[in-house]
C-alpha cells in the first residue's frame, strides 16, 4: 500500500498534540488512500477524535506533517472545508426546518454542490423529504447528518462515532448509507469502538491505544490475527484424563484446551482417541481470536507490550 | 454564491426556523405584544407624571415602553438563547466545519434580529396608535427614535452573543438570560414607570447599564420629553463592549 504514496487521500507523518500536561497524540503516521473506507478504532480517550478533528481543522496540532486531500488543514481550512464532509458525533441540526431545507441549507455553502434529490436518495430519505426534522428517528437523523455532509459532493468524508448510541437496526441503516458511500469513489475516514461495524465496513483500519498506533491493517488479518494459535476445546467426564500426547492443558474442573497452529491434525489425534477410549467430548469447539480479541490485547493496561508474544 | 446571495440565502432559513419554533415565536415575538395589551388594558386612561410637571397617558407610556422591551427580547434574548442552544447541540460547530465564512454566519442572526424587532416596534406603535391614540414620534424625534432603535438593536444582538460567553450549557441559558436582564427591566422602566419620586439611589444603579438609556432614547419621541444623544452613546459604548468580548471569547463549540 505505501507504494501508492501519490493516491494517498491523507497522509500523516509524527503527529503530536497535548491539552496541557496531557500527551493526546505521541507520534502518529498514517496513510490512507483514496476510495478506501478506513476506520479508527480505539477505546474511549484513546486520541481517535483528537486525530480527525486535526485532519478536519478543528485542531490545531503541536508537531508533525498533515496533507489531506494534498491540503494542509492549517494553512488552507477554506480549501479543504470545500472538499470534504463531515459528520460529528453529536448529531446537532435546526430542528424546525423540512429535511429537505435542511440540506438545501448546507448545499448553498459549497461552490459545487450535488443535487439535493440525489443526495437523499443515497441516505434514504426521498419518502421524509418534506418531514421537519424533530420528528426524524434517530436513525434517520444521522442519515441526515451524512446526507448534510454529502451536500458539497465532498470528495472526503469524515465520520466521527456513526452509530454510538443506536439499536441494531438504526446501525444497520446507517451501516447500509457508509458502504454506499464507497460505491460512489469517496474516500471515507471513521472512527468507532465497535468491532463489528470496523469489520463490516472498513477496507483497512487502524488500532489507537494511548495517543499511538499499536497496530494497522485489513481487519481479517490485523496483528497477524490469521496466523495466531486456534484453541481447541472440549470437557471430558469426570475420572477421563486425555494422553499427555494431545498437550490439553486443564482450565477448569473437567475442561481442557489445546492452543494449535495445526488445528486439523490435533482435532484429528483428539477425536480418534476419544473414539477408540469411548469418550464423549463435551463443548468441543474451535476458537480462533476475534478482532475483539486483539483488539483487547492491544488496548488494555499493558496490553500493547504483550503484542509481540501474541504475534509469536 | 457570492456573499450576499449566501446571506439573504442565510437570513432566509433563518427566518423559516424561527416562526416554526414555538418557543422563540411565542417568547420573542408575543410576549411583548401580550404585554402592551395587558398594561394598557389595566392601566389604560390614567396618567402618570414623568417629570415634574409633565404628565403623559399611561398607554402612551407603555406603547413606548414596550417598543423597547421588543427589541431586548428580539435581540438580546432571542440571540443568547438561540447561540447556546445551537452550540449546546453542536449545529455551530457542525457549520464551522463547512465553507460558509463565520462573519456571513453571525451576520444573518443579527440582521434577522433586527428584522424581528423592527416588525414588533412597527406592531406596538400601530396598537398604540389604533386603540390608545398614542403620540407617534415624527419629524427630527423619528429621526433620533430610529437612530436609537438601530443603535440598541444592534447593542443588544451584541450583547446577546456576549453573554453566551458565560453560559455553560443549554439548560443554563434561560437562567442566565433571564437574570441578567430582568432586573435592568424594572429598574429602567419598561414594566413599572419611573416616576419623580423614585429613590435616587435606583436611578443611580440603572443608568450604569444601557437598558436605562435605551429606554428613554426610545421613549422620548413617544412622550415629548427632550431627546438626550448622551443614552445613544452610552447604549453604544455597551454594543461596542459587548462585540469586543464577544470577538475575543465566542466559542463555536459545547462547553464541556
Amino acid at each position: 500500500m505505501d507504494s501508492h504514496y501519490s493516491s494517498a487521500a491523507i497522509s500523516v507523518r509524527g503527529l503530536k498534540k497535548s491539552y496541557g500536561n496531557t500527551l493526546a497524540l505521541r507520534g502518529v503516521d498514517l496513510e490512507i488512500q483514496q476510495g478506501e473506507i478506513f476506520a479508527l478504532l480505539g477505546p474511549n480517550g484513546a486520541g481517535k477524535t483528537t486525530i480527525v478533528e486535526i485532519l478536519e481543522g478543528f485542531r490545531h496540532r503541536d508537531e508533525g506533517d498533515v496533507a489531506v486531500l494534498g491540503i494542509d488543514p492549517n494553512r488552507q481550512p477554506m480549501a479543504l472545508k470545500i472538499r470534504i464532509g463531515i459528520v460529528l458525533q453529536s448529531t446537532g441540526v435546526e430542528r424546525y426546518l423540512s429535511v429537505a431545507e435542511t440540506v438545501k441549507m448546507y448545499s448553498s455553502y459549497y461552490p459545487h454542490p450535488r443535487p439535493v434529490g440525489e443526495i437523499l436518495g443515497l441516505v434514504g430519505l426521498e419518502a421524509k423529504r418534506d418531514e421537519r426534522v424533530l420528528r426524524l428517528s434517530g436513525g434517520q437523523q444521522r442519515r441526515l447528518d451524512v446526507a448534510i455532509a454529502l451536500a458539497g459532493d465532498p470528495d472526503l468524508l469524515f465520520l466521527d462515532e456513526p452509530t454510538t448510541g443506536f439499536d441494531p437496526s438504526a446501525r444497520r441503516e446507517v451501516w447500509e448509507v457508509i458502504k454506499n458511500l464507497q460505491s460512489l469513489g469517496k474516500t471515507v475516514v471513521l472512527t468507532t469502538h465497535f468491532m463489528d461495524e470496523a469489520q463490516y465496513l472498513a477496507d483497512r483500519l487502524a488500532i489507537i491505544a494511548n495517543g499511538k498506533i499499536v497496530a494497522e491493517g485489513e481487519p481479517e488479518t490485523l496483528a497477524g490475527r490469521d496466523r495466531m494459535l486456534a484453541t481447541v476445546r472440549f470437557s471430558l467426564p469426570d475420572g477421563v484424563v486425555p494422553p499427555l500426547h494431545l498437550g490439553a492443558r486443564m482450565t477448569a474442573a473437567h475442561a481442557y484446551e489445546v492452543k494449535t497452529t495445526l488445528v486439523t491434525k490435533d482435532l484429528f489425534d483428539l477425536t480418534s482417541w476419544a473414539m477408540s477410549a469411548g469418550v464423549d467430548l463435551e463443548d468441543l469447539r474451535v476458537d480462533r481470536p476475534t478482532l475483539e480479541d486483539v483488539y483487547l490485547e492491544l488496548t488494555t493496561e499493558g496490553g500493547a507490550s504483550k503484542s509481540k508474544e501474541v504475534e509469536s | 454564491m457570492n456573499s450576499v446571495a449566501m446571506l439573504e440565502n442565510q437570513i432566509k432559513y433563518i427566518n423559516k426556523a424561527f416562526w416554526r419554533n414555538p418557543a422563540s415565536a411565542f417568547f420573542t415575538f408575543s410576549f411583548p405584544l401580550m404585554f402592551l395589551v395587558i398594561f394598557t388594558s389595566l392601566l389604560g386612561h390614567h396618567s402618570i407624571e414623568i417629570q415634574p410637571g409633565h404628565s403623559v397617558d399611561i398607554s402612551t407610556y407603555y406603547v413606548a415602553a414596550m417598543a423597547a422591551y421588543a427589541v431586548v427580547t428580539a435581540c438580546y434574548n432571542n440571540i443568547a438563547m438561540g447561540l447556546a442552544f445551537q452550540r449546546d447541540s453542536g449545529v455551530l460547530k457542525r457549520t464551522r466545519g463547512t465553507p460558509i465564512p463565520s462573519g456571513i454566519y453571525i451576520l444573518g442572526r443579527l440582521l434577522h434580529a433586527l428584522f424581528v424587532a423592527v416588525i414588533l416596534v412597527i406592531i406596538t406603535a400601530a396598537y398604540g396608535k389604533l386603540f390608545y391614540h398614542a403620540t407617534l414620534p415624527t419629524g427630527t424625534a423619528l429621526f433620533e427614535f430610529l437612530v436609537m432603535l438601530i443603535v440598541g438593536s444592534l447593542t443588544f444582538c451584541a450583547l446577546g452573543f456576549a453573554i453566551t460567553v458565560v453560559i455553560p450549557n443549554a439548560d443554563a441559558a434561560p437562567a442566565i438570560v433571564n437574570a441578567s436582564m430582568l432586573p435592568l427591566l424594572f429598574l429602567s422602566g419598561i414594566f413599572i414607570p419611573i416616576t419623580s419620586t423614585a429613590p435616587s439611589w435606583l436611578i443611580w444603579i440603572a443608568k450604569v447599564f444601557p437598558v436605562y438609556h435605551f429606554a428613554w432614547g426610545m421613549k422620548s419621541g413617544f412622550l415629548g420629553t427632550p431627546f438626550d444623544w448622551m443614552h445613544v452613546v452610552i447604549v453604544a459604548a455597551w454594543g461596542l463592549g459587548g462585540f469586543l468580548v464577544s470577538f475575543r471569547f465566542f466559542s463555536w463549540e459545547p462547553k464541556r
